[in-house]
């Protein structure tokens, strides 16, 4: 059994407390595409907005000051979270926008510095990237001419390493893989990956999107070089990403917005940059947005990542269990709880997954259907979707339980029309 | 239960025995739509006689409604004039865009009628209108072929 006190979490969501499709209780299993918010995210918000709101880093009043204090309050929160130096966490507006930073920074690197891209170069992704991990690489290597490849994913969901060595040559200037698969729930093993692009020179991004809201992530021992995350899949707002770099990276690359809050000196001809984070923040920020993010990580860490972690996986292996009794369905992903977070994606023959998700809808579970951002992914596993539910420490074995019986209801109502 | 409304009799039968689903050869246009939030997708043939409709053929992958609506589409349109026909798609997408308010004209539209409790899901109306947006493109194309 968990350690968990679901009920005392749940009532502090107060979304949870929705009716659905009549009266229906709101069972929410699509934390993977973005979580709800507990009353202390929303209050710090509003708290934000009622009380202290002027732009941050410039203005000498009082508020200006409380304003930075609490943003900078934030920063500091999150780094602790991941176990990083604050000057090394950069604000974004989302985790998209945090990869997308990074591929346009190295895009307007000069000739000859260690982030020029040029033909013949390499950048390595994987099969199993979300379209955010993998788009803007797709651009990277269109304007610079380097050349794209990937690691395959097997049939059982997990990474194919079995050539990595020949993927990940000297040629290669960047790694990007995801951490934990949004589709699959598979964990990726990094040590060996990492080791190797290190070898060779590359620089390692890590899509931590699915990650970092579940259980604990050490930027530091995960030895990669970037790290991105967005807060609104760890119980925080919309509109705030984070970007986390290497210090002496950060501070060595070219900015990829321009403008104000990010300039040392400026003449009408050139300007020069501030040292990160601030050399990547240019404009007035998501200010609340952050605060509120603050809040989300005080509110997961009194709960505790650990705790969380563990809860999933119980969670996890009830899904697994339950929904692979259910007849024509079939878990796509690993099956069992090694390395593998709180996702499960499925299909049930006969029923397209839009059908299945209105019909669980109907019954006031909410689950995510369709290719997940995933498009290569689908096509790996010769489908164009499929149904996916995601876990999060509100979540209890009744909505498992919910979720089970919804699917064979579901089942049974397409099978005897 | 609601649900009842969305999936009606007619629209299971046709999702299990499609209509006109495979591509007949040497059509006056070929397009191919794709569902971008969901992945569905369908191929559609499209031949001309004159000015008729003389046949529309199809492959695709996706939901029952989208797939159902595509069969409900050709059998429907073909042997209409290429006039009739577009005005049937703009009628049929009238009643799916009517949040419910419109039932359809079923002198008019024939089996199509049963995707009018489609207009109460917003995010099903693009699955129901798929096909006959193919159709409207192919039409189209084939028009300014001639």
């Amino acid at each position: 059994m968990s350690s968990l006190d679901i009920a005392a979490i749940k009532a502090d969501f107060p979304i949870l407390k929705r009716k659905i499709r009549g009266n229906n209780r709101l069972v929410y299993l699509d934390s993977g595409a973005t979580s709800q918010k507990p009353n202390s995210v929303l209050d710090a918000e509003r708290d934000f907005y009622l009380n202290h709101n002027a732009a941050v880093h410039r203005g000498a009043h009082q508020l200006a000051e409380e304003a930075t204090e609490l943003y900078e309050g934030a920063r500091e929160k999150v780094a602790d979270f991941i176990g990083a130096d604050s000057n090394e966490v950069i604000f974004t507006k989302s985790a998209t926008e945090s990869i997308n930073a990074i591929a346009y920074s190295l895009g307007n690197s000069t000739v000859g510095s260690r982030f020029h891209l040029k033909a013949g170069d390499r950048i390595v992704l994987s099969e199993m990237e979300h379209h955010a991990n993998l788009i803007p690489w797709q651009e990277l290597a269109r304007r610079t001419g380097a050349e794209l490849v990937w690691f395959n994913v097997t049939d059982e969901g997990r990474l194919d390493l079995s050539n990595m060595d020949d993927l990940i040559n000297p040629k290669t200037k960047v790694v990007a893989l995801t951490h934990q698969s949004n589709v699959l729930g598979t964990i990726n093993p990094l040590e060996k990956v990492t080791k190797r692009a290190h070898e060779v020179g590359a620089l390692f991004v890590l899509d931590a999107c699915q990650s970092v809201p579940h259980y604990k992530v050490d930027v530091k021992s995960l030895n990669v070089d970037f790290v991105t995350f967005s807060g609104h899949k760890m119980l925080g707002p919309t509109g705030v990403g984070i970007l986390w770099g290497k210090k002496d990276l950060l501070d060595e690359m070219p900015p990829f917005l321009t403008g104000g809050s990010m300039i040392e000196s400026v003449t009408m001809e050139s300007a020069t940059y501030l040292d990160a984070p601030k050399r990547f923040e240019a404009g007035v920020p998501n200010m609340a947005q952050a605060v509120g993010l603050g809040a989300a990580v005080d509110y997961l860490n009194k709960i505790g990542l650990d705790r969380i972690h563990a809860h999933e996986v119980e969670l996890t292996r009830k899904a697994l269990e339950g929904l692979q009794t259910i007849n024509g369905l079939s878990v796509i992903g690993p099956k069992d709880l090694e390395m593998r977070g709180g996702v499960v994606s499925f299909a049930v023959d006969g029923i397209h997954p839009h059908d299945l998700g209105q019909a669980l809808d109907q019954f006031g579970i909410a689950v995510r259907t369709g290719h997940h951002c995933a498009w290569p992914l689908m096509k790996r596993f010769k489908t164009v979707a499929t149904t996916r539910a995601s876990f999060y420490l509100y979540n209890d074995f009744d909505d498992i339980s919910a979720l089970v019986e919804g699917v064979e209801r579901a089942r049974k109502y397409f099978a005897e029309r | 239960m609601e649900l009842d409304s969305l999936y009606q009799e007619v629209i299971l039968d046709h999702y299990k025995r499609p209509l006109n689903k495979s591509l007949a050869a040497n059509p006056d246009a070929q397009v191919h739509h794709v569902n971008t939030s969901c992945g569905d997708e369908v191929t559609l043939n499209l031949h001309l006689e004159g000015d008729r409709v003389s046949k529309v053929t199809w492959e695709g992958v996706g939901c029952s409604i989208s797939q159902a609506s595509t069969s409900v589409m050709t059998d429907l349109l073909i042997d209409k004039s290429a006039a009739d026909a577009l005005a049937l798609v703009e009628e049929f997408q009238a009643m799916l865009q009517s949040k419910g308010k419109d039932s359809g004209n079923e002198d008019h539209l024939q089996d199509g009628v049963a995707f009018a409790g489609v207009s109460k899901f917003p995010a099903r109306v693009k699955c129901a209108l798929l096909g006959w947006m193919a159709f409207k493109d192919a039409l189209q194309q084939a028009l300014k072929n001639k």
